[in-house]
């Protein structure tokens, strides 16, 4: 496993795969997004992070093709399109991995893997399919012993993979993950992170929304934030925790930074 | 590392990792099938023993019940509710119900003798016109379900109470029609049955059959490096196929033999766990019996399945109405009213159908129908009301269904799916 020195299929930084320009969702009388702005290049990682309604879920679907927009434009590769539909969003080739993973429990692994695209539909090829199915479970290092038991009796991690992998069948060029670390434990977060790396060397565009700050550092090549459904300033992956924290939460003076600041003054007194 | 690297290239691709069980030949193979039943994947094992208990049973106070000529009986009795039956497993699979497959059944039998007694239509044109409007029902009731958002259960309630009404009025005063003994239809149904050498031919075809595709497959799965039954263990399975049927069916040559009714029923079985195991159909219809929403995200289209299903569903009642009309050689009121109804869908159940959607076999309606029928068969030859029918088809039904709860949570903690 003595790899050559793993070189991006594309600079980060390079042009971007996917960009928004001006998206605007409103719900009745509110405003879910206002105006968002979001770039992402073949091979780069970018977080999008933002509290409790600040519009990450809705940026998802409108990315997903479960909403549309109602101002803006998408630019995927370098042309102006319109994601209608899911099925638009999988044939321009942005793959969606949402939160409850939409997993079918009771198909085996390379079931779920081939939903929705078996290989020879009026006479299922198993077998290519689980060779297939192999393949890219190996490419993934992903830690699965079997292929052919139900999802139900898989852990978190190795769903997420299931999950994640799935998306990679249908050649995608950006992948859009709807917190991918929320559910699981420590180790098999970093199964995940790793697994997200992968991604980025095989030069896929990901988007990764979080808020897991920890998580966020440690993949992500930029950091966008969002704050009440507006861009809220964008930050490289070493900026201080604080001042994306500040600007998900809207200020240098709010709850955290004030709690930060009394531990400090606490630590000086004792 | 050298030896790591070499007993990994010997293992088979789906058997590397370090964590997996492995064992070749028999021993491996018992175990995994003790673990299965452990862990609560009790498979069509419990059916199997309660249909030996009942046997046993109903032998044990009737010797009548296990003669060559019952058992020719309760197989051709047990081919119309069968085929509804299995409609109803498909519906169960995607996780929605049909309650009206009864009175659909009578429709079509309704149906079926008044355009060919009473019109005079060719019977071909007959059963196409009761099978399309049972799909018709199908397509109805999906509509419904899908656009509408009417729960099955509520919708199918109506149909149940529609079709039943539409029946009587078809059938006029007289509340019955005869079918003409000499139709093809009811020629079929009471008195086709196989010559002795087909039958055999066709448990040789299927036994050799069994074999060719495990052979084929383990051949295929060997090739592309991945794990194979070995092929001591398929000429095992095919042999005891070979004489467990070669018994069955020397069994019932001794009285009227194999009827094609009761074959063309096990066709359709053989046909839809083709269609479910093996096609691109039959696994939509399981995922979106576990997960719709997944099933939809995967680009499924979810709303054709139901429709799909519904369409087999009522098109199969209209076609085991129209058998039971041609068993009795008349389409009356009390066709597909009364225990028919509630005996297809007990009988997809106890068959190991889950009602919660995503888990079943065509072979379940094979298996539950065997089971109400032979309960039933064997409470007429004791002379016993049809009250003891109820009463014990009730209980067996409340027996697999908890049966099926208990091992449910098993699976669940054993990790297997729900």
């Amino acid at each position: 496993m003595n790899d050559p020195v793993k070189e991006p299929a594309a600079a980060p930084g390079g042009r971007p795969i996917l960009s928004l320009r001006g998206i605007s969702k409103n719900f009745g009388a509110v405003a879910a997004l206002t105006d968002v702005d979001l770039d992402v290049s073949p091979g780069e990682v970018v977080a999008v992070v933002g509290d409790n309604g600040a519009g990450k879920s809705t940026l998802v679907k409108v990315l997903a093709g479960v909403h549309r927009p109602d101002a803006g434009t998408l630019t995927f590769a370098d042309r102006e399109v319109t994601v209608a539909s899911p099925a638009d969003a999988h044939a321009l080739g942005i793959a969606t991995v949402f939160q409850d993973l939409a997993l079918c429990e009771n198909l085996n692994v390379i079931q779920n893997l081939f939903l929705g695209r078996e290989l020879r539909r009026a006479r299922l090829d198993e077998v290519t399919m689980e060779i297939r199915s192999w393949e890219l479970l190996r490419q993934l290092s992903a830690k699965i012993p079997t292929v052919r038991v139900p999802v139900a009796s898989l852990s978190g991690g190795q769903r997420q993979t299931v999950a994640i992998a799935r998306t990679l069948l249908g050649d995608p060029r950006v992948i859009v993950l709807d917190e991918p670390t929320a559910a699981l434990g420590v180790a098999q977060t970093a199964e995940v992170l790793n697994l997200i790396e992968r991604l980025r060397e095989r030069g896929l565009g990901v988007i990764m929304i979080s808020h897991n700050m920890e998580d966020v550092r440690a993949v992500a090549d930029r950091v966008v934030v969002l704050r009440l459904g507006r861009n809220n300033g964008v930050f490289a992956a070493e900026a201080p925790s604080e001042e994306i924290v500040a600007a998900m939460i809207g200020a240098s003076d709010n709850v955290v930074s004030r709690r930060a600041g009394r531990a400090r003054s606490v630590k000086g007194e004792a | 590392m050298a030896d790591v690297k070499a007993a990994e290239t010997a293992a088979p691709l789906d058997l590397l990792d370090e964590r997996l069980r492995r064992g070749d030949g028999w021993r491996s193979v018992a175990g995994g099938l003790w673990r299965r039943v452990r862990s609560g994947d009790l498979g069509v094992l419990p059916i199997v023993l309660g249909l030996v208990v009942i046997w046993t049973v109903f032998q044990s106070l009737n010797s009548v019940f296990l003669s060559s000529a019952n058992l020719v009986n309760l197989l051709m009795e047990s081919a119309s509710v069968g085929i509804i039956a299995l409609g109803v497993v498909c519906v169960l699979l995607v996780g929605q119900i049909d309650l009206s497959v009864g009175s659909v059944s009578g429709l079509s039998a309704a149906l079926t003798a008044v355009t060919f007694v009473s019109h005079g239509w060719p019977l071909p044109l007959s059963m196409a016109a009761a099978l399309g409007a049972g799909a018709l029902i199908g397509v109805v009731y999906a509509q419904m379900v899908t656009r509408l958002g009417v729960p099955s259960f509520v919708a199918t309630l109506a149909g149940l109470l529609s079709f039943l009404g539409i029946q009587l009025w078809l059938l006029g005063d007289t509340g019955a029609i005869n079918l003409p003994f000499e139709s093809d239809l009811v020629h079929f149904a009471q008195l086709a049955f196989l010559p002795e050498w087909l039958s055999y031919v066709l448990v040789v075809v299927a036994a050799g059959w069994l074999f060719a595709t495990g052979y084929g497959l383990a051949r295929t799965r060997r090739a592309a490096g991945l794990s194979a039954r070995s092929t001591s263990l398929l000429v095992a399975r095919s042999a005891a196929v070979l004489l467990g049927l070669g018994f069955a069916v020397w069994y019932l040559n001794r009285a009227r033999g194999v009827g094609w009714l009761f074959v063309s029923f096990v066709v359709l079985v053989l046909l839809l766990h083709y269609a479910l195991t093996r096609t691109g159909w039959g696994r939509s219809v399981f995922a979106v019996g576990g997960n719709a929403e997944a099933a939809r995200r995967a680009g499924i289209n979810v709303r054709r399945v139901y429709t799909s299903v519904f369409v087999l569903c009522s098109t199969l009642a209209a076609l085991g109405g129209m058998i039971a009309a041609a068993r009795l050689a008349a389409a009356n009121q009390a066709t597909g009213a009364g225990d028919v109804n509630l005996n297809a869908i007990a009988a997809a159940v106890i068959g190991g159908t889950s009602l919660f959607g995503g888990r079943g076999s065509a072979f379940s309606a094979l298996l539950g129908i065997l089971v109400i029928q032979s309960i039933s068969n064997g409470l007429t030859l004791l002379d016993l009301d049809s009250s003891f029918r109820f009463i014990i088809t009730g209980l067996v039904l409340a027996l697999a269904v908890t049966l099926d709860s208990v091992a449910r949570r098993s699976r669940v903690a054993h990790g297997r799916a729900a």
